[in-house]
C-alpha cells in the first residue's frame, strides 16, 4: 500500500510538471523557441502572486485573476519587443537571449525579494486530504493541481483545433513565411502564443508556491522538469506532455521511496532512458 | 486602359543578397485585367510577384495600389489591402485540413463575395474533401486549395506564381478555366507562367522579363511567337 501511495502521489505531482511543461511545449511548437527563462518566469509568477496576496489579502488561487493576465501581458510584450527579433533560421539567438533573460529575472528577484524562502498560504488547502483507503489518501492540493493540469491541456487542445487563433498557431508552426503571405501577422501570432504560455506559467507558479517553499534560485530546476516532461511525452503532443509529466512524477516518487536521495536522480534516469530508447518521445505527434 | 491602374509599379529594383533580380521594372495592371508575366528561368518573374506581395523589400522604386504607396509594407499588411499571392509550389499548411487551409485565408479580415461556399462552388472537389488533410490531395487539388485560400482574403489583385507547375495538361486546363470567372468580378490577375502559349491565351496583356528588365510589353493577341522568342532570349 505504501508503494501504491507513492505512485499515486507521483501521478498527482506529474500534473504540476505538466503545468511547467505545457507553456514550454506550446511556444516550442508554435515558433521553435526554447525558452531557457521559462522556469524563472514561473518563479516570477510565484512572487507576483505573493505580492498580490499580501497587498489585497486574497488567497493564492484568487490572485490568479490578476497574476495570469499580468503574466500574459508580460509575455506579449517580451515576445513583441524582444524575442521576435531573435527568431530566424538559427536556433541559437533565442537560446542565448532567453538565457540572458533567465539571469536577469533571477537577479532582479534576488534584488527585490532577497534570497529568503517564501511560501503562499492557501488556507488549509495544502494539508486537506481525502482518505481513499487505509494507507492511501489523496491531498486536496495535488488533486486540484492535477485536475487543473488536465483542464489546461484539454483547453489548449480545444483552442488549437477548434478556434481561429489555434488554426493560426498551427499555420505559423507549419510555415511561418506562407502564413504571413496569406495575411497572418506572425509577430502578433507569436506574441499571443507567448502570452498564453505565460498565463499557464502563472498557474504553474501559484501551485508551485502553495506546494513548497520558493526562492529566486529555483527556476532552472523547474525548467528542467518541464523540459523533461516535454521530451518524455514527445514534442508537439500536449496530451503526451501530460503523460510525460506523470511519468516524471512517478519516477521521482518511486526513486524517493527506494531512497530519499534518489528522488531527482530517478526522474533524470527516466528521462535519459526515454532519450536513449525513444529519442522522439513516447507519444510523438505524427508529422507529414 | 479605361481607368487609372489598380496596381502601378515604377522603376522597381530588388536584390537577393548581392544579386540584383529586378532592374527598374515598371508595370501597370488595371482592375479585372489578366496580365501574363513571362521570361526564362531567373528572369525575375517570381521576384516581381514576391516584391509586390511584400515578401521581398525593394530598396528602390515605387509600388502603388489603388492610389496608395504600399512599398515597404509587410506581406500580411499587403494582403489586408487586397493583394493575394498564390505561391510557387502551393505551400499549403500540411497539418491543416482542406477547409482549415481555406479558412486561414479569410483571417485577414477583408470582407467580400468570396466565402468558403463560393470557393467550394468554384472547385467542387474541395467541398467533397473539406475534412481531409491537405497533403492527401492530388497536386491539382492542392493547387485549387492554394488559389481558393488566396481568394478567401477577397483580393482585388491575385498574383499567381507558376500555378501549372508539375500538373498534367488536363488539370492545368481546368485551373486556367476559372481565371476568367475570377477576373469577371473585377479581380485583376497577374500570372507568372513558363508555358508561354498558355499565358498568352489566358491574358489580355503580356510582359516579358529578361535579366530583371522588362524587354517586351504589349497586348497578348499582338505578341507574335517570334517577338516573344526574341525578347525571351535576347536574340
Amino acid at each position: 500500500m505504501e508503494w501504491a501511495n507513492s505512485i499515486l502521489q507521483g501521478v498527482l505531482t506529474g500534473g504540476l510538471y505538466a503545468l511547467f511543461a505545457a507553456g514550454l511545449s506550446l511556444i516550442f511548437g508554435v515558433m521553435r523557441l526554447v525558452n531557457i527563462a521559462h522556469g524563472d518566469l514561473i518563479v516570477l509568477a510565484a512572487y507576483l502572486a505573493l505580492v498580490v496576496t499580501q497587498t489585497l489579502g486574497v488567497d493564492p488561487l484568487t490572485s490568479l485573476a490578476l497574476v495570469a493576465p499580468g503574466m500574459a501581458l508580460i509575455g506579449y510584450g517580451l515576445q513583441r519587443f524582444l524575442l521576435n527579433h531573435t527568431l530566424g533560421d538559427d536556433l541559437l539567438p533565442p537560446l542565448l537571449v532567453t538565457f540572458g533573460l533567465s539571469v536577469i529575472v533571477q537577479n532582479g528577484l534576488l534584488e527585490v525579494f532577497t534570497a529568503d524562502s517564501r511560501r503562499l498560504q492557501a488556507g488549509g488547502l495544502e494539508t486537506a486530504a481525502w482518505p481513499v483507503m487505509p494507507g492511501l489518501s489523496v491531498g486536496a492540493l495535488p488533486a486540484l493541481q492535477f485536475a487543473v493540469a488536465v483542464a489546461v491541456v484539454g483547453g489548449l487542445q480545444l483552442l488549437f483545433y477548434k478556434t481561429a487563433i489555434g488554426r493560426a498557431f498551427r499555420a505559423v508552426s507549419d510555415d511561418a513565411e506562407t502564413a504571413e503571405l496569406v495575411g497572418l501577422d506572425n509577430r502578433h501570432v507569436f506574441a499571443l502564443a507567448m502570452a498564453l504560455s505565460l498565463a499557464i506559467v502563472a498557474i504553474a507558479g501559484v501551485f508551485l508556491a502553495v506546494r513548497a517553499n520558493f526562492d529566486p534560485s529555483i527556476g532552472p530546476a523547474r525548467l528542467i522538469f518541464g523540459f523533461e516532461a516535454v521530451i518524455i511525452g514527445g514534442l508537439g503532443n500536449l496530451w503526451g506532455t501530460l503523460a510525460g509529466g506523470i511519468i516524471l512524477g512517478v519516477a521521482q516518487a518511486v526513486g524517493a521511496k527506494i531512497d530519499p536521495g534518489w528522488q531527482l536522480l530517478a526522474g533524470h534516469i527516466a528521462f535519459l532512458a526515454v532519450l536513449a530508447f525513444r529519442p522522439e518521445g513516447l507519444f510523438p505527434r505524427v508529422r507529414h | 486602359m479605361p481607368d487609372a491602374p489598380l496596381l502601378k509599379v515604377a522603376n522597381l529594383d530588388a536584390f537577393y543578397g548581392d544579386f540584383q533580380a529586378l532592374r527598374g521594372v515598371s508595370l501597370d495592371i488595371a482592375a479585372g485585367e489578366i496580365v501574363a508575366i513571362v521570361g526564362a528561368n531567373g528572369a525575375g518573374k517570381s521576384t516581381l510577384l514576391k516584391t509586390i506581395a511584400g515578401q521581398i523589400r525593394a530598396p528602390r522604386g515605387a509600388i502603388t495600389f489603388d492610389g496608395e504607396a504600399i512599398g515597404g509594407e509587410r506581406a500580411h499588411a499587403v494582403v489586408r489591402r487586397g493583394i493575394a499571392l498564390v505561391p510557387e509550389g502551393r505551400r499549403l499548411f500540411s497539418s491543416l485540413s482542406v477547409e482549415e487551409n481555406l479558412a486561414i485565408g479569410a483571417q485577414s479580415g477583408r470582407s467580400g463575395g468570396w466565402t468558403l461556399s463560393r470557393v467550394q462552388q468554384l472547385f467542387p472537389a474541395l467541398g467533397e474533401r473539406a475534412r481531409q488533410p491537405s497533403h492527401s490531395l492530388s497536386g491539382g487539388q492542392q493547387q485549387m486549395v492554394a488559389i481558393g485560400r488566396a481568394l478567401m482574403s477577397n483580393p482585388r489583385l491575385l498574383l499567381c506564381d507558376e500555378i501549372s507547375l508539375g500538373l498534367s495538361p488536363l488539370i492545368v486546363r481546368d485551373i486556367y478555366a476559372v481565371l476568367p470567372d475570377i477576373a469577371a468580378e473585377g479581380v485583376a490577375i497577374a500570372i507568372v507562367e513558363q508555358d508561354v502559349a498558355r499565358a498568352l491565351a489566358a491574358s489580355r496583356r503580356v510582359v516579358c522579363l529578361r535579366e530583371g528588365r522588362v524587354v517586351l510589353a504589349g497586348l497578348s493577341q499582338d505578341a507574335t511567337r517570334e517577338a516573344i522568342a526574341a525578347a525571351y532570349f535576347g536574340v
